[in-house]
């Protein structure tokens, strides 16, 4: 059995494959809609979340299959102290299959290790959240038909964004790609990534405070939200928080193909005002989270 | 300083000076009833300074530990008076146990029993990195 609990779990031709079956999901629905009939997805979700919970739950109910589960630890056992591993073994003998969301990083590996039934991480603290890199994934390969040669800009808190991590990671192992780190001085991409980074023969990066400087070179914008649930100190975040706003007016510097995307909730990093140009394609790409987690489901349950 | 030979016992030697106690406790030397003698700051004339420990009894011991604190030491185990040396330790590929991770994120912060696994991620710089949340292993303190 398998789970996915990072995205470094799955080689690049895996990625390939879930991609493909994400695209002929989206090509014809109509052939998946009883895939999963009779199975039951369980989405364990001990801190709440609005897309990825709903997109699993959409996901899964476009295959034909069932859901269960809970949206915030409160209204689950945990909030009696039971363990994860508690938690997961009951759960695995109701349902085919767990999604699952944790505050602590490292959570769903606990729950891959005790379960007996394929285990996904729908996001672990700061640590992990690889669904949702898939779905980057699978928005970039479709707006540039490769996810080779790229030049990908970073913008906003590039310490704490979990899925600037996973998305840098998983795309490190494509040739000559190029990464642009743009961020103030205080979220600057950790040590740890900035040191594997140096070390792969694939990519080479730069990191900056201005976003202007490099935007014509970008083939993709990867915006994040500077998140408060990720800091300790309150007055840091304030001081923080607007670090980055994307408005058109920077937009008209970009290129003509260049592709916008965000993991969502945004706040105010993107203007609203953006969300009519053709480039700007966070909303395609939230969409394309629900097909690249049918397509997962799929495989996970070896149904495709 | 002298201390007796051991007939039967264990030398660990070659201990990067200032880690001698440290060893002492990882390896639990502390709960032995027989003679065990740590020794600071010792001469030597490869490294300047060392540590030493002699313990006055053929335990086992837990070489996992000794590789991945320090790979450098060279440990004796004599019967008999007859010795025999390991060295050239080499850092195990996971360590169980023996240190806490101390990521106030982590699963491990709130599961208090769940298993403290830590993982070689490079063997070069020796980084050891929690399983669960890849926080980087801190081995200053006593676990």
């Amino acid at each position: 059995m398998k789970h996915l609990i990072d995205i470094l779990d799955l080689t690049p031709a895996e990625i390939d494959e879930l991609i493909d079956l994400g695209e002929d999901i989206i090509e014809h629905p109509a052939k998946y809609a009883d895939k999963c009939r009779g199975k039951k997805l369980a989405t364990l979700f001990f801190e709440p979340s609005t897309r990825t919970r709903l997109s699993f739950e959409a996901a899964m109910m476009e295959l034909g299959g069932n859901v269960l589960g809970f949206s915030e630890a409160s209204s689950s056992s945990a909030s009696k102290g039971e363990s994860v591993s508690d938690t997961v073994r009951v759960v695995s003998g109701y349902a085919d299959i767990i999604a699952m969301r944790h505050p602590k990083e490292g959570a769903p590996l606990v729950a891959s290790m005790k379960s007996g039934v394929p285990i996904i991480n729908a996001g672990d603290g700061g640590h992990n959240h690889p669904t949702q890199t898939l779905t980057d994934l699978i928005t970039i390969r479709r707006k540039k038909n490769t996810l080779s040669g790229l030049t990908v800009g970073f913008c906003g808190d590039l310490k704490f964004g979990r899925t600037v991590h996973s998305l840098a990671n998983a795309l490190a192992r494509y040739e000559n790609t190029k990464f642009i780190f743009i961020s103030p001085e205080e979220l600057k991409i950790p040590s740890y990534l900035r040191s594997e980074l140096e070390g792969n023969p694939n990519v080479t990066f730069i990191e900056t405070e201005s976003l202007m400087d490099v935007m014509p070179e970008l083939d993709i914008l990867y915006m994040t939200r500077v998140q408060r649930e990720r800091f300790f100190n309150e007055a840091d975040y304030i001081r923080l928080k607007d670090s980055y706003i994307l408005t058109p007016e920077k937009m008209t510097s970009a290129k003509d193909d260049m592709c916008v995307l965000h993991p969502l909730p945004r706040v105010n990093e993107i203007a609203a005002s953006v969300d009519d140009d053709p480039r700007a394609c966070y909303f395609t790409q939230a969409l394309n989270g629900k097909y690249i987690r049918m397509a997962l489901i799929l495989k996970l349950l070896e149904l495709a | 300083m002298i201390i007796a030979p051991i007939t039967n016992g264990i030398v660990i030697d070659h201990i990067e000076a200032g880690k001698g106690m440290q060893l002492y406790h990882f390896l639990g030397l502390g709960d032995l009833d027989c003679s065990v003698a740590v020794i600071k700051n010792a001469g030597s004339a490869k490294m300047g300074k060392k540590d030493i420990i002699k313990i006055d009894s053929v335990i086992d011991i837990d070489m996992d530990i000794i590789a991945y604190l320090d790979p450098g030491v060279t440990v004796n185990v004599i019967r008999d008076g007859k010795s025999v040396k390991h060295t050239n330790l080499t850092p195990p590929e996971t360590i169980t146990d023996v240190i806490r991770c101390r990521n106030p994120r982590c699963i491990t912060s709130v599961e208090q029993d769940l298993k403290q696994v830590f993982r070689l991620t490079d063997r070069e710089t020796r980084t050891y990195r929690c399983i669960y949340c890849e926080s980087k292993a801190e081995v200053d303190k006593r676990k």
